[in-house]
């Protein structure tokens, strides 16, 4: 009588997928490229989620965790993540060799609400790991450049050797179609050729039109406060100011509870809030 | 409409009979409590109030085996066993509406549907004692969720059918129902008034939306931290609390991988901690501000309902008398007998 519900497709069923490359981009910071093994969700799986959703990655006997996204649905075949190790999970996943399999849940969450964007200009300011969630929609903007207005990135990291995918942001900065500045806040070795100082420092370089802006911010948790002040001081409004946040998730679909604030879940209400919600729900950050 | 009636007498082979459709559990008593177990109809307790562990346990189990992981491969052989509840009053076929519609909406929940399948709700009339305040919920009867729903009227039930399946249940028992008559109905109407006027406890949970919104920097809640425990006992018994963890076992007997699904409570001090050591609620208060705030403000919001439905069972299981009613009554700046309100902050 109710065999239906035993055919119907379980979300907490892992898929199977394959690390088809790894390289570290900092001393605790590795970036993997994974391929879903079946070849018939391969294509939807990867062109059709939002920059900003995040995928439950797996390993038996370990455990779950929520991962960002770092790679663009614009470029479909692979998911690429961008993961500390920090925990259990990510340590296990550090011993893992190319070939090795994984297994993903997803994609997850609201995402940024890319078509709210498009004709405005966009302001994005990493700090840390959290280029991983941008450089998702960074991509997705460059490779959609004539969507969107002025395209300006600021970027922050320790030192130069903190500084998540550096080369690629090199080879970035030559676009002429795109604002792209990078600082550190120490420099040990002294050869750094760009900005020295806080992420907030490079707000002096940012030209963009208020009203009509798309602010994006994502890093360790201090740096929102004075971020969102210099947004605020740009005269960007509340509901065009985004924000990523993380917390712990088990299920990613709303139901396991162990992400929500006041009431309202990260994993599905989120991980992008406006800053009109985080004043609006005590206690997101 | 579907209406019938059966003589007193003819309860047990009514629910003898319904047992054509699954294994037949009911509440029994158990010290000075109650509990749902499996059990001969003869051994239900028909004057039990709440059982001790909610009717939830019966759609996701306090832990069941999610998927097993075999030669590379996720299994999922989460089967529930059919079965017929019997007893479920209002309050708790309330939750249990609560529970659908939480784990059918934006990803339905597999596990609960299956259990859900497999499950005959049958509901029983009560009449409250100085714990319940399902009047003030608005949870003091119902109207769907349940498949068969059963008023205690003397010398006879009214059987009230809910859903198709409850209908179809019906043939497995049809020789024991009569049609009911206008006169059953006026009985019915007499027992409403007589149940209505039994309730003892006086609350007040109108503006809690707001008032509890609007009271997140109140210094009750360091109070109530103070004095709480974090044992999870609220969380556990409360009808309408759905959290839930995940965790990968290996079974050494059977040389398999499991992830097995177990309740899980937002007071644990675990709860919010991300790895690296990260809390994001550190502290009591804020944890069970997270609870009261979700109970009766998140699910206005989402629901149109408080996740209350006046049951009682946290005030009888919370060791230091955190509850619903002492939250509300400090919430409203009323009199309030509880221990923790009467507590000084430290350090205030």
């Amino acid at each position: 009588m109710h065999e239906v519900f035993y055919k119907q497709e379980n979300p907490y069923m892992p898929e199977r997928a394959r690390i088809v490359r790894k390289y570290d981009l900092t001393e605790d910071v590795r970036f993997f490229q994974v391929r879903v093994c079946d070849q018939e969700k391969v294509f939807t799986l990867t062109s059709t989620y939002s920059p900003g959703q995040f995928m439950m990655i797996s390993l038996p006997f370990v455990g779950e965790a929520p991962f960002s996204i770092t790679s663009t649905p614009s470029r479909p075949g692979l998911f690429e993540f961008c993961i500390r190790k920090v925990g259990r999970l990510t340590s296990r996943l550090f011993e893992l060799e190319e070939n090795d399999f994984i297994w993903l849940r997803g994609p997850f969450g609201n995402g940024f609400p890319v078509e709210n964007m498009m004709g405005k200009d966009l302001l994005f300011v990493a700090g840390g790991l959290g280029a991983a969630p941008l450089r998702s929609l960074l991509l997705y903007a460059l490779d959609n450049r004539d969507l969107f207005g002025k395209l300006f990135y600021l970027h922050g990291a320790r030192t130069p050797r903190d500084m998540l995918f550096r080369e690629e942001f090199f080879q970035l900065k030559q676009r002429r179609d795109f604002q792209c500045y990078l600082t550190v806040d120490e420099d040990p070795e002294e050869n750094w050729p760009f900005d020295k100082g806080v992420v907030t420092s490079l707000f002096k370089y940012v030209k963009v039109n208020p009203k009509n802006t798309a602010a994006v911010v994502c890093g360790p948790p201090v740096m929102y406060k004075y971020v969102v002040q210099e947004f605020m001081k740009l005269g960007i409004p509340d509901a065009n100011i985004y924000m990523t946040l993380e917390r712990k998730m088990k299920c990613g679909m709303g139901k396991c509870g162990q992400c929500v604030v006041g009431h309202k879940y990260v994993c599905v209400d989120g991980p992008v809030f406006t800053l009109w919600d985080v004043k609006n729900i005590k206690g997101l950050i | 409409m579907r209406l019938f009636k059966i003589k007193k007498q003819n309860l047990i082979p009514f629910l003898r009979g319904l047992e054509g459709f699954g294994e037949l559990w009911g509440p029994v008593k158990k010290g000075n409590n109650f509990v749902y177990v499996r059990a001969k109809p003869e051994d239900f307790d028909l004057t039990a109030l709440r059982t001790i562990i909610p009717a939830k346990k019966f759609f996701l189990p306090s832990k069941f085996t999610s998927l097993k992981f075999r030669d590379n491969r996720w299994e999922d052989n989460y089967r529930p066993r059919k079965r017929v509840i019997f007893g479920l009053h209002p309050c708790e076929i309330h939750a249990l509406n609560i529970y659908h519609k939480f784990y059918t909406r934006l990803y339905p929940d597999p596990y609960y549907l299956r259990s859900k399948a497999a499950t005959l709700v049958v509901g029983l009339s009560c009449i409250p004692d100085e714990h319940c305040f399902c009047y003030a919920t608005g949870t003091s009867t119902v109207n769907e969720g349940f498949d068969l729903f059963l008023t205690d009227l003397g010398d006879r039930f009214l059987v009230w059918v809910g859903s198709p399946r409850g209908e179809d249940s019906l043939k497995l028992v049809e020789k024991f129902l009569e049609e009911a008559t206008q006169e059953d109905i006026s009985r019915y109407v007499s027992w409403r008034k007589k149940r209505d006027a039994s309730f003892k406890l006086k609350v007040d949970l109108d503006g809690m939306p707001e008032i509890v919104s609007f009271s997140y920097d109140s210094p009750i809640w360091e109070k109530m931290g103070n004095a709480c425990l974090s044992c999870g006992t609220c969380t556990m018994v409360c009808p309408t609390c759905t959290c839930f963890d995940l965790e990968d076992e290996y079974d050494l007997k059977r040389d398999e991988m499991k992830r097995d699904r177990f309740w899980y409570s937002c007071v644990f001090r675990e709860y919010s901690m991300v790895a690296g050591g990260h809390n994001f609620r550190e502290a009591r208060s804020e944890r069970l501000k997270l609870w009261y705030t979700h109970k009766l403000v998140g699910f206005m919001s989402e629901y149109g309902s408080p996740a209350c439905t006046g049951c009682g069972r946290c005030e009888v299981s919370c060791p230091v008398g955190i509850n619903v009613i002492s939250v509300v009554r400090a919430l409203r700046n009323e009199r309030s007998t509880a221990l923790w309100v009467k507590m000084e902050v430290e350090n205030a």
